[in-house]
């Protein structure tokens, strides 16, 4: 191995044991570290003290420009650069510009949630130092991973080995860079 | 401490005891066997790793003779025109208008159970979601074929959408049918991202199986590097929620626009106000339908009883009872409003049109048969008589009964898709302008020939991509419950 590893990873085999390393973790005062599991475990959120996230801000301004395109587009279109009478209707009306201009919101506001949670957790990334390690595989079967960076200021090589194989890890190793 | 329990005093009142539930009133498990989560990946991901079974190329090559049947048909079409179809005045709207409005409500039932049963916390619906959403991006697609080509020049399609071009003019949005443009696209384009947001953990899983280079690539490349991280799940998890939040009003919103390109035209039978609540429901109704006719084979072929189990169709067929019933009560409202409305024309389209058999309500009223009565009443057996079966037990366990009812629910709904729209055109206004509308070769090979397009898809997806989303079903097993003996809990501790 060369200089220092990425990481310190502890596999755990229930998600009552992850729930309850990550509590004592993120109470040790550790910042650069998380949880792997193959599937999002109920109050995971709380235990690692993660606030509520953003996606809905994505959504939000996604789904305000929808709604604004189709309207402005309709009106540009039918009432200013190509008026045309049709059955006596006015050449505007926020009526007949609605279920477009609904459809465009909720297209655009969908395009904001998915593109918004990529964005804020940084995907794509296809490289990654978890991805080359072997036993991580598991993350996405039925194991429970705890990493922790060898960047994070409370890290100590011997000392975290320790917390968590205390906290009833079988399986402690390092991830390389 | 116990002796103080059994002896309630004045200062402290008895414990509250709790008894378990009696076995009879226990929820069955939503997936069988008790097996842990490992063995949901290897059984999920498995069908789409192993070689192709016998049934399954079979199955392919006929799809693809049938989708290669339905572009020669358009091939045709497009080289000849529109005449190759059965239209004729007054009958300007017939199978290409018809299938599309089919097969657009029955992609209505895979948003209805991704988006409407998550928001309701129904859990059962994680083991059916992937393969219904699957079905409404495929059933979109061969709809979105149909109003393509009913143009006649096809070549001109873009027309429909707000793109300038040479002649500098725009779409006319005071028109129902641009509308329907509008949803019909973003149905389909959001009904994609939901549908890959949910893929994203499951090809992760993949991945992380995959033996060959080839599918280490593929897999790994739409995975997007996803490992599995909490901060992400946090991210995912709300934007899945938005995501079902927003498709709930747009299912709602597509096919009650889909109505009202006929409800805002005043042809007696289309210009109704019931039309978007009715054809909402129609559409969940076909949709579930079509789900089940899936499903039901499908679980058998691939071994999957114990993800998708009795419990699961007993509760689709449960739904297909409701959705069946509100269309019934819309069907009872449509003729008791076109008596009570007093107009004669639509009393004329109801009674004389559609009702008027030639053996109990003709003769009764002393009127002719109508030229369509048979659409009329297979109809109403197979939309309102066939799923009040749905009642009895025996019926939603009897996998082949459920599999036979719902293939007449979808006939029933094709019936009236054509009495709808074939039925009420036939005869204007004035008897001058009547006609009687036959398909042509052409009309009934491009219409089984979607079926072709529809299973080469659905084939190909049950062949490469997870057919159950396998995260989700983790999710709601005992064993990934933090708070239960099985996820690891302690037992007596204040989460036992």
């Amino acid at each position: 191995m060369n200089g220092r590893p990425y990481a310190i990873m502890a596999e755990f085999e229930t998600p009552a044991a992850i729930l309850r390393a990550a509590d004592k973790v993120r109470g040790e005062g550790f910042r650069n570290w998380d949880v792997f599991t193959p599937f999002p475990v109920h109050g995971m959120d709380r235990a690692m003290g993660i606030r509520n996230s953003k996606v809905g801000w994505f959504s939000f301004i996604g789904g305000v420009t929808g709604y604004a395109t189709g309207m402005l587009m309709i009106w540009f279109m039918n009432t200013l650069d190509y008026p045309i009478v049709i059955g006596g209707k006015p050449m505007f009306s926020p009526f007949a510009a609605f279920p477009p201009s609904y459809e465009l919101t909720i297209l655009f506001g969908s395009f904001g949630a998915l593109l918004g949670m990529l964005f804020l957790n940084r995907l794509p990334r296809l490289h990654h130092p978890l991805l080359k390690n072997g036993r991580f595989k598991l993350a996405s079967h039925d194991r429970f991973f705890v990493v922790i960076e060898t960047n994070d200021p409370q890290y100590s090589e011997t000392a975290t080995r320790k917390l968590l194989e205390s906290l009833g890890s079988r399986h402690v190793e390092f991830v390389e860079e | 401490m116990a002796e103080a329990a059994q002896i309630p005093t004045m200062s402290q009142p008895a414990p509250l005891v709790v008894h378990a539930p009696p076995a009879e009133l226990e929820r069955e498990p939503l997936v069988a066997g008790g097996h842990g989560i490992g063995w949901l990946s290897d059984t999920i991901a498995g069908v789409a790793e192993g070689s192709p079974k016998a049934w399954w190329k079979i199955c392919f090559a006929i799809s693809v003779t049938m989708m290669t049947v339905c572009f020669l048909c358009i091939a045709y079409l497009m080289s000849t025109g529109v005449g190759v179809w059965g239209l004729g005045h007054p009958v300007m709207w017939g199978f290409a208008i018809v299938n599309f409005v089919w097969w657009i409500g029955i992609g209505h039932a895979g948003t209805l159970i991704s988006a409407i049963l998550f928001l309701l916390r129904q859990k059962w619906r994680t083991s059916i979601n992937r393969a219904a959403e699957a079905m409404t991006i495929f059933a979109v697609m061969c709809a979105g074929i149909f109003p393509l080509i009913h143009i006649g020049r096809i070549w001109y399609g873009y027309w429909l959408f707000p793109i300038p071009n040479s002649y500098s003019i725009w779409p006319q949005f005071r028109s129902p049918l641009m509308w329907d443009v509008f949803a019909v696209s973003t149905y389909f384009t959001v009904s994609v991202l939901f549908w890959y947001m949910g893929l994203i953990p499951d090809l992760a899983v993949m991945r992380d199986r995959a033996k060959t280079n080839v599918r280490k690539f593929g897999y790994g490349l739409f995975a997007l590097g996803w490992t599995g991280s909490n901060r992400h799940w946090s991210n995912y998890e709300k934007a899945y929620l938005i995501l079902a939040g927003l498709s709930t009003p747009l299912v709602l919103s597509v096919h009650s626009i889909v109505s009202l390109d006929f409800s805002v035209s005043q042809l007696p039978g289309w210009h109704t106000t019931i039309f978007p609540p009715y054809f909402v429901a129609g559409a969940v109704y076909s949709g579930f339908g079509m789900v089940l006719t899936l499903l039901v084979p499908l679980r058998r072929l691939l071994k999957l009883e114990e993800i998708i189990t009795v419990r699961h169709i007993e509760l689709m067929c449960k739904v297909t009872l409701l959705t069946g019933s509100i269309v019934g009560y819309a069907y009872v409202m449509e003729f008791f409003i076109a008596w009570y409305g007093g107009n004669p024309y639509e009393k004329f389209v109801f009674l004389h049109s559609r009702l008027a058999d030639p053996f109990i309500i003709g003769p009764l009223y002393g009127i002719k048969p109508a030229p369509y009565w048979w659409a009329e009443w297979m109809m109403i057996l197979c939309n309102v008589l066939v799923p009040q079966l749905f009642w009895f037990k025996k019926v939603r366990t009897s996998m082949i009964v459920v599999f036979m009812l719902s293939i007449l629910v979808n006939v029933g709904m094709w019936f009236e898709r054509f009495v709808i729209v074939v039925v009420s055109l036939h005869r204007e206004f004035l008897p001058s302008n009547w006609g009687y509308y036959k398909p042509t070769w052409v009309d009934i090979l491009q219409f089984l020939g979607t079926f072709g397009l529809f299973f080469t898809f659905f084939l190909l997806f049950i062949r490469y991509v997870p057919l159950i989303a396998i995260a989700e079903v983790k999710g709601v097993t005992p064993q990934a419950n933090p708070h239960h003996p099985l996820g690891g809990a302690k037992m007596g501790g204040h989460h036992s």
